[in-house]
């Protein structure tokens, strides 16, 4: 299907799997924020994912257990950022900035040796005659296993905070960390299990980046992907079937951006790029509004330190 | 079983202790890591922390340490006084890059024509610059209680794009030979933030973080609006029946942290950085926020860790160059730094009780 | 302790006074590099950083090189230059385009060192500027996808719309053209040198697009990785060999050969001989490389590629007139050549292009 010079079916399936990266390190900081933790180093945990997914698949020679290594890595520096601000208590913001350098710098140390070397190939699921349906075999069917598991992912998270117990205490905890800890719950333990969560999440995008959308390692190859997902986060009010949609719009720009300039026109790159980023602010504000004398999106203990004072 | 228990007021004793011990812990952890890739830990460890000070040609990079901490210092004590009330402006970057266009754009538009008025003319434009774009989520956040962390973050992908447009697009120099990036203000003399005194490194954005740590310290320590903001940050609610009016603190907040990070800004485009160019912008607004928590939100303290910021810089790089660690180790070496010095803090704000159950 | 009160003015010109210095026999000449990526980007940095090594070896002994990796452009630039030449290094290699005004600045503080400039303009009585022939191995490349190409489309991925582009499209295009007048080209723009992620993008963008031979002016192997994955798309190494993803996709390379520049520069200067200039190398000196043709491409194809490659090695300038600017207003008469300037500054497609350069 061919639209303005732009075929529609190319792009949906492009933008699935150059959005799956973002889509899963966003279900996982979702998760963290909900639990009232704003964890901004996830590019440095996306990108010792991809290095550690990387070494795994290479070394073992299975990209599943690269991808297991991506996300223990993630979950190690997401413990780490944990012990720090949920135990040592320290500024969430200025932590994750620090985790983001030190994963950064730690990732280019590790990945030396893996340097233009070729990972183990991952294979599109065989779906058999399935992919041959004109226009949604190509989109629904022609993918890696990643893919859909991202897909799952988000499906999981939503039903986990919708309908499960955990989910509930999980957002009691990030709403108010104080009453949750009256009523008995364990707010640290909690958010070091959403926390080691997210990491793991974002520790799986950075290896898809690395074993499959790329597929190779290079010093600092996230470039910024991790910052995305936390604006998908945003752009999604923290509704996880929301993740998905901004995830496949922020992967989407790119995919359309460089799609528009292959079939020859000449667009203002940069404002395109800019554009995700001002509706994010949108709907933010159009939340804020809706929201003014109720609930607000975001988690209300979002962002603060939690210590049970007796 | 470790407990912590509060502190009434922070202690005095560990406000000054624990930045100690987390160098020393820094330099031990960090000599690990560098014998671990092969290198002479003390040899990297002196490099890093005593070259630029008092090694050969120190003169020359004490200068430099004041370019690097500058911005820093500037960026973060307005920062710190919004952290103080509760006000999290976190998109410093984006108004940092949008002082510099506003400053070097007004530059650019004069440009050739010389006047003594042109400098101070875009130290007003770089400041409104910040301040405008401070004032987006500031306003949002008044007006329909928008969480302004969210939007001043967002702010910084808008900035950097609207960057490389200018780069690229109106801002290129048209005698650059197709390259990108604007004409070097450096070159044009009325708008060239010069050194104040040469080979001192001290150009008027040094001297005005200099201006600003005191000012913001006077602010706090002194004057009313410094009590409202410690008031609000300390006790919400106490703070409205103390007359302090929300509103007023986010937009001032967040319109003087806009204001001095758009300075910033604009003090490096025309002076060390000299261009707009895509990359222009070093993350500056996002060490300045790591500088503020270093400096425990106090302007003293952001002078102190400004340096201590720029000092790892330029020690890095010198370590880079003359043992030949790679770049990354030195990342790494940051990252445990802002770790311990993160994590320290926890004895200046808690006692730590060994033992006995719940109370 | 001494040492630092007579470096009381400015350690500059302390130190340059002592850098002008006949060198002892003893004592290796010391030069240092400046790389604006990491040395693993397996591309530009990379090739520069292989040459450096290969250089010193070749001098035996007679130099000793130091480098300094991922130095952002803009004020860290002068610094880590500044530094180089503080330590005493007597010859200084930046090797990418944003560090010019830096270098000039730095070159004009230390007038008895020797500088290098790599792919810009400005020049000095004691800094020089070189670059390569880019688009001469463009041509072999354009000759080669014209050949190869079924679908008669080529992609092309830009880094930033420069003239080192412009020409690199241009000379693809004209080569292609003379062999394969149905071939067309398509453009992206990636807006950056470096960022496998998007580069893979692009390439995936062109081969949906119906391009079936993709050539790329960015560094990372991710295009040639994405051509592989769909099959019967032919790639190009950029920069250095990319050779791990021979015989196909990558039927061919551009090799950004530095070495034999690098060890003529370091001799002329252990001997004394070094003075500043502009070197444009190309195929003929060695500094434009073309990697093996692989098995992959017929015969005759690359009998006939070599030819090319022999005839521009002998003076046969790619491009050479009859031809038309994309406006179709003529740009060179028949047999006639474009005198260098042009080509350094070339801000326009020549006729047949469709897509719109940005401006």
């Amino acid at each position: 299907m061919i639209v303005g010079g732009i075929d529609v079916v190319t792009l949906i399936s492009m933008l699935m799997v150059a959005s799956t990266p973002v889509l899963l390190a966003a279900t996982g900081e979702l998760v963290a924020e909900k639990s009232g933790v704003l964890n901004l180093g996830v590019e440095g945990m996306m990108i010792v994912g991809a290095v550690a997914g990387f070494a795994a698949a290479v070394t073992t020679g299975s990209p599943v257990l690269g991808f297991a290594g991506g996300a223990l890595a993630g979950a190690a520096m997401a413990a780490l950022f944990a012990l720090l601000t949920q135990v040592f208590l320290s500024n969430q913001t200025a932590t994750g900035l620090a985790l983001t350098l030190f994963g950064l710098g730690l990732s280019a140390l590790v990945g030396k040796p893996f340097e233009g070397v070729r990972p183990p190939p991952t294979g599109k699921v065989p779906f058999g005659p399935l992919s041959d349906i004109p226009m949604l075999g190509r989109i629904l069917f022609s993918h890696d296993w990643v893919v859909y598991l991202s897909l799952a992912l988000v499906a999981a998270v939503w039903g986990m905070l919708k309908y499960s117990r955990a989910g509930l205490i999980l957002r009691a905890v990030g709403e108010n960390h104080d009453a949750a800890h009256a009523l008995g719950y364990r707010v640290i333990a909690v958010r070091f299990a959403a926390l080691a969560f997210g990491g793991a999440l974002a520790g799986l995008g950075g290896a898809y980046l690395s074993l499959i959308r790329v597929p190779q390692w290079t010093e600092g190859m996230t470039a910024g992907a991790g910052w995305i997902a936390l604006a998908i986060v945003v752009f999604a009010s923290w509704r996880a079937g929301r993740v998905l949609i901004g995830a496949y719009l922020f992967g989407g720009i790119t995919a359309l951006q460089l799609q528009l300039q292959a079939a020859g026109y000449a667009i203002p790159v940069h404002l395109l790029t800019m554009a995700p980023y001002v509706l994010t602010i949108v709907v933010l504000v159009v939340l804020s509004a809706l929201h003014r004398h109720g609930a607000q999106a975001a988690p209300a203990a979002l962002g603060r330190s939690f210590h049970a004072s007796n | 079983m470790i407990r912590l228990i509060r502190r009434p007021t922070p202690s005095k004793f560990w406000s000054w202790t624990t930045p100690i011990l987390a160098v020393v812990a820094t330099m031990i952890a960090g000599g690990l890591l560098f014998a671990l890739l092969g290198k002479p830990p003390v040899e990297a460890i002196r490099t890093i922390f005593w070259e630029p000070l008092f090694g050969d040609n120190a003169d020359y990079f004490r200068g430099q340490l004041l370019v690097k901490a500058g911005p820093l210092i500037l960026i973060a004590s307005g920062l710190a006084v919004g952290f103080r009330a509760g006000i999290w402006n976190i998109g410093a970057e984006g108004q940092y890059i949008m002082g510099a266009i506003c400053g070097a754009g007004l530059a650019l538009a004069v440009y050739p024509a010389e006047s003594p008025w042109l400098f101070p003319a875009m130290v007003i434009a770089g400041a409104i610059g910040g301040f405008l774009w401070g004032m987006i989520p500031a306003l949002l956040k008044v007006w329909f209680g928008t969480n302004e962390i969210l939007v001043s973050l967002m702010l910084v992908y808008v900035a950097q794009n609207l960057l490389a447009y200018m780069a690229f697009g109106p801002m290129k120099n048209p005698q650059g030979m197709g390259f990108p990036g604007s004409r070097n203000l450096q070159q044009y003399p009325s708008a060239f933030n010069e050194e104040l005194i040469p080979g001192t490194g001290a150009h008027w954005g040094v001297l005005a973080a200099l201006v600003a740590v005191i000012a913001i310290y006077v602010l706090m320590q002194r004057h009313i609006m410094g009590f409202r903001i410690r008031v609000a940050g300390e006790a919400p609610r106490a703070a409205r029946f103390a007359g302090v009016v929300p509103a007023r603190l986010v937009v001032f907040c967040l319109g003087l942290s806009g204001a001095l990070a758009g300075l910033a800004g604009m003090f490096e485009v025309s002076g060390p950085s000299g261009q707009i160019t895509d990359g222009f912008n070093a993350g500056y607004g996002f060490t300045a926020i790591i500088v503020a928590f270093l400096g425990r939100l106090h302007p003293v303290g952001i002078l102190l860790a400004g340096l201590l910021m720029a000092l790892t810089y330029i020690g890095g790089d010198m370590a880079q160059m003359m043992l030949n660690l790679p770049s990354a180790a030195i990342q790494v070496f940051q990252g445990m730094l802002l770790f311990f010095l993160l994590g320290f803090d926890l004895l200046t704000n808690y006692r730590v009780r060994l033992g006995g159950a719940r109370a | 302790m001494n040492r630092r009160s007579f470096l009381t003015t400015t350690a500059a010109t302390a130190v340059a006074a002592t850098a002008g210095l006949p060198l002892r026999a003893a004592e290796p000449m010391k030069v240092g590099f400046i790389y604006v990526g990491p040395v693993g980007d397996m591309g530009w940095s990379f090739q520069h950083d292989q040459a450096r090594q290969a250089a010193e070896k070749a001098l035996g002994g007679k130099v000793k090189t130091t480098y300094m990796e991922s130095v952002p452009e803009g004020p860290d630039a002068e610094r880590a230059l500044t530094q180089l030449a503080l330590q005493g290094n007597q010859l200084i290699f930046a090797t990418s385009f944003g560090y010019m005004d830096a270098v000039v600045n730095v070159a004009k503080k230390f007038p008895k060192v020797k500088f290098e400039h790599a792919t810009g303009y400005k020049r000095a009585d004691n800094l020089g500027t070189y670059d390569a022939r880019f688009y001469e191995g463009r041509a072999i490349q354009g000759y080669l996808a014209g050949k190869m190409t079924k679908s008669n489309k080529i992609g092309y991925i830009g880094s930033f719309p420069i003239p080192e582009c412009v020409q690199g499209i241009n000379s693809a295009f004209v080569a292609a053209r003379k062999v394969n007048p149905d071939v067309e080209i398509k453009v992206v723009w990636a807006y950056t040198w470096f960022d496998p992620a998007k580069e893979a993008d692009a390439a995936a963008a062109l081969i949906a697009e119906g391009c079936d031979v993709i050539m790329q002016h960015t560094d990372s192997t991710a295009p040639q990785a994405k051509a592989q994955e769909a099959g019967n798309v032919y790639t190009f190494g950029q920069a250095s060999d990319m050779s791990a993803f021979a015989p196909k996709p990558r039927i061919g390379s551009t090799i950004d050969n530095w070495t034999p520049y690098y060890t003529k520069r370091f001799t002329d200067a252990v001997e004394g001989k070094w003075a500043s200039d502009a070197t444009w190398g190309g195929i003929a000196s060695g500094m434009v490389e073309i990697g093996e043709i692989t098995s992959a491409v017929p015969d005759d194809v690359k009998a006939g590629a070599l030819e090319l490659k022999d005839k521009i090695a002998k003076g046969y300038h790619p491009f050479t007139g009859p031809l038309n600017k994309q406006d179709g207003s003529v740009w060179l008469k028949d047999g006639e050549t474009p005198d260098d300037g042009v080509i350094a500054g070339m801000n326009f497609y020549v006729e047949g292009i469709k897509a719109e350069l940005p401006k």
